[in-house]
């Protein structure tokens, strides 16, 4: 159910304010590609619109494609609700439902689009929730309110939600950076047991954690401000971290600039 | 008093001399004192004057003293601070003195046969008589201008705040701002030129809700606006990112999370336009017969009842007790909606706890 991600000339808007120019990329399923680059150079931006919610912003357009297997998310006709259950996203603040409890946030896909059955509801909170390594922590307060948990549980309750819908592709916008060591590693821990059944893209500012968890890592990066951020390059993390082909890649990830 | 207090100044420069916190109370009770006694001497006679020699009197002896021992800046802040408690007394003393005199006069005839009977066979000198009909009037046209009002204004903030931009939702905001403040005599008269005169309606309780929702539209706007703005945008993404489509996350995930305070806000447009008396009067004209039907013939409704027995009361007698204990009625009323009001908001929001 992976499925494969290929961008090609991609520019994106805000207002009339170009944000990032000309990316071409290809995302392999079953795999993790990290996005590192420093702030403002448009990954997020670049990852928002991986699933159509760069337009949610108001003045957010995009120009290009971006081909989901063999459909493109910006063809004549694209429902973009639609879209955003094949692309699934965890935001970099872990944001529960306040009204709702743990239960009814993991069902919440399911049940905010109102096709469930009832039997089956309780199959996929349990199995969510263990595909985010949270069910023995919260299986004795399903009813209690999601915020309620800890920082580290409430981004693993976003994940079980973001799974809980069967998406295709799970996009991951700094989902530690508001996390303690501990967290982080068991949504690290978590992002290598989801790259069997999904493809995983990451935005993260860890270099460290861009070489733990990933495949492939793209940089990105702006000429200077007020100018669109660009793709600098794209290739195997191993290689990026050793060899990368471009001076600018080596100068950030050694800390020389950025 | 003070000087029992003073320390000697500290070499410290972290440390400094503090008055103790019984000060503040010493110093109030010296003031009232000291007014007491200046008004004495002088030959006033009104509360209000030796009162307000007093509050004059704390927050000069609060600044004197202070400066003297702790130095200017703690002058300064307690200043400020005897200045907001006198600010908080004097908004208080006209609030407490209107209950305390409604309490008073109004529980006299207000008992149960009051609550249960109507005006119908009573003569405004006689004894006896109710308010049956009034309530019954007030509970329908409120009733209804709240029906009318709380859907209209919702889906007006919604409009405003999740979908309007650009020149329509800027001359939404500008109406509604300009609503806001319609004197409620000239939203009887619209209605009345209108409903009324022009369309050629009898009076009842529907023209005067007519009149009470244009009141109440603006405020319900106003409050489910801000209640709206105060929901987080991560929630708005993260349900659109779960490909909810945009109406169900408003309905599903925005209204859930602000519904506490858009029922605060409902509730205080309701106890605003309860009191309405001018409208009322133009539309609904009144009777001392009970009406239950208020698409037709006139009604009668609290205030207007007030206003009535008053009038005909000439300040004593059976009338001018039953107004009392009307307003009285009335000021209950309201105060159980704006307590509904805050136990909803509580049960509803969002909960933190673990």
């Amino acid at each position: 159910m992976a499925k494969r991600i290929d961008v090609s000339g991609l520019n994106a808007y805000y207002s009339s304010f170009l944000a990032i120019e000309d990316i071409s990329m290809t995302v392999e399923p079953r795999s993790v590609t990290a996005f590192i680059g420093p702030s403002g150079c448009g990954k997020s931006t670049f990852l928002r619109t991986l699933n159509r919610m760069h337009e949610v912003t108001p003045g957010g357009r995009v120009e290009g494609k971006v081909m989901l297997d063999d459909e493109n998310l910006y063809g004549a006709g694209i429902d973009p609700v639609a879209v955003r259950r094949e692309v699934g996203m965890v935001f970099q603040r872990p944001n529960p439902f306040p009204t709702m409890s743990v239960y009814d946030n993991v069902a919440a896909g399911l049940k905010l689009n109102g096709k469930f059955k009832k039997s089956e509801l309780d199959d996929v909170v349990e199995k969510s929730l263990r595909g985010a390594n949270l069910w023995n922590e919260v299986k004795d307060r399903l009813n209690k309110p999601g915020s309620g948990l800890s920082g580290g549980q409430q981004q693993r309750l976003c994940i079980a939600r973001a799974i809980a819908v069967e998406p295709n592709v799970l996009l991951m916008d700094e989902p530690c950076s508001a996390l303690d060591p501990i967290s982080t590693l068991a949504i690290e821990d978590l992002i290598g047991e989801l790259k069997e059944r999904f493809t995983i893209v990451i935005v993260t500012h860890n270099m460290q954690q861009a070489a733990r968890v990933s495949d492939r890592t793209a940089f990105f990066n702006l000429a200077a401000v007020g100018q669109p951020g660009k793709l600098i390059e794209i290739d195997e993390t191993e290689r990026i971290f050793s060899n990368p082909s471009v001076q600018a890649t080596e100068d950030y990830i050694s800390g020389r600039f950025g | 008093m003070s000087h029992a207090t003073l320390t000697p100044k500290s070499r410290s420069s972290l440390r400094g001399a503090t008055l103790p916190k019984w000060f503040l109370w010493a110093v109030a009770a010296g003031s009232i004192a000291a007014g007491l006694g200046i008004s004495a001497a002088a030959g006033l006679n009104s509360s209000i004057q030796w009162a307000l020699i007093a509050a004059v009197l704390f927050v000069l002896g609060t600044y004197a003293i202070s400066a003297r021992v702790e130095g200017g800046r703690q002058a300064k802040d307690r200043v400020a601070t005897s200045m907001v408690w006198v600010a908080f007394i004097v908004a208080v003393i006209p609030l407490a003195s209107l209950v305390w005199a409604t309490v008073k006069r109004g529980v006299k005839v207000l008992d149960g046969y009051f609550l249960t009977h109507s005006m119908g066979v009573v003569a405004d000198a006689e004894v006896g008589g109710g308010i049956y009909h009034a309530i019954l009037g007030t509970l329908e046209q409120v009733g209804i201008a709240t029906l009318i009002s709380v859907p209209v204004g919702v889906l007006t903030a919604i409009y405003l705040v999740e979908y309007g931009s650009g020149k329509l939702s800027k001359a939404v905001t500008f109406f509604v701002d300009v609503m806001t403040g319609i004197p409620s005599i000239v939203a009887g008269l619209f209605i009345l030129s209108t409903w009324i005169l022009m369309l050629d309606m009898g009076p009842s309780g529907f023209a005067g809700s007519l009149a009470l929702s244009i009141l109440m539209i603006p405020v319900v706007v106003r409050s489910t606006e801000e209640m709206l703005k105060l929901v987080p945008n991560e929630l708005r993404e993260a349900s659109l990112a779960l490909g909810v489509p945009k109406w169900r996350t408003i309905l599903k995930v925005v209204l859930p999370t602000s519904v506490g305070g858009i029922t605060t806000g409902v509730m205080l447009a309701v106890a605003r336009i309860t009191g309405e008396t001018a409208p009322v009067l133009l539309l609904v004209w009144g009777t001392d017969f009970i009406n239950a039907n208020p698409f037709q013939d006139p009604q009668e409704s609290l205030p207007m009842y007030i206003y009535l027995q008053f009038a005909n009361s000439g300040g004593y007698g059976a009338a001018y007790d039953r107004a009392w204990a009307a307003a009285l009625t009335l000021i209950a009323f309201i105060m159980i909606l704006n307590l509904a009001a805050r136990g909803i908001a509580r049960w509803k929001a969002p909960k933190t706890g673990r």
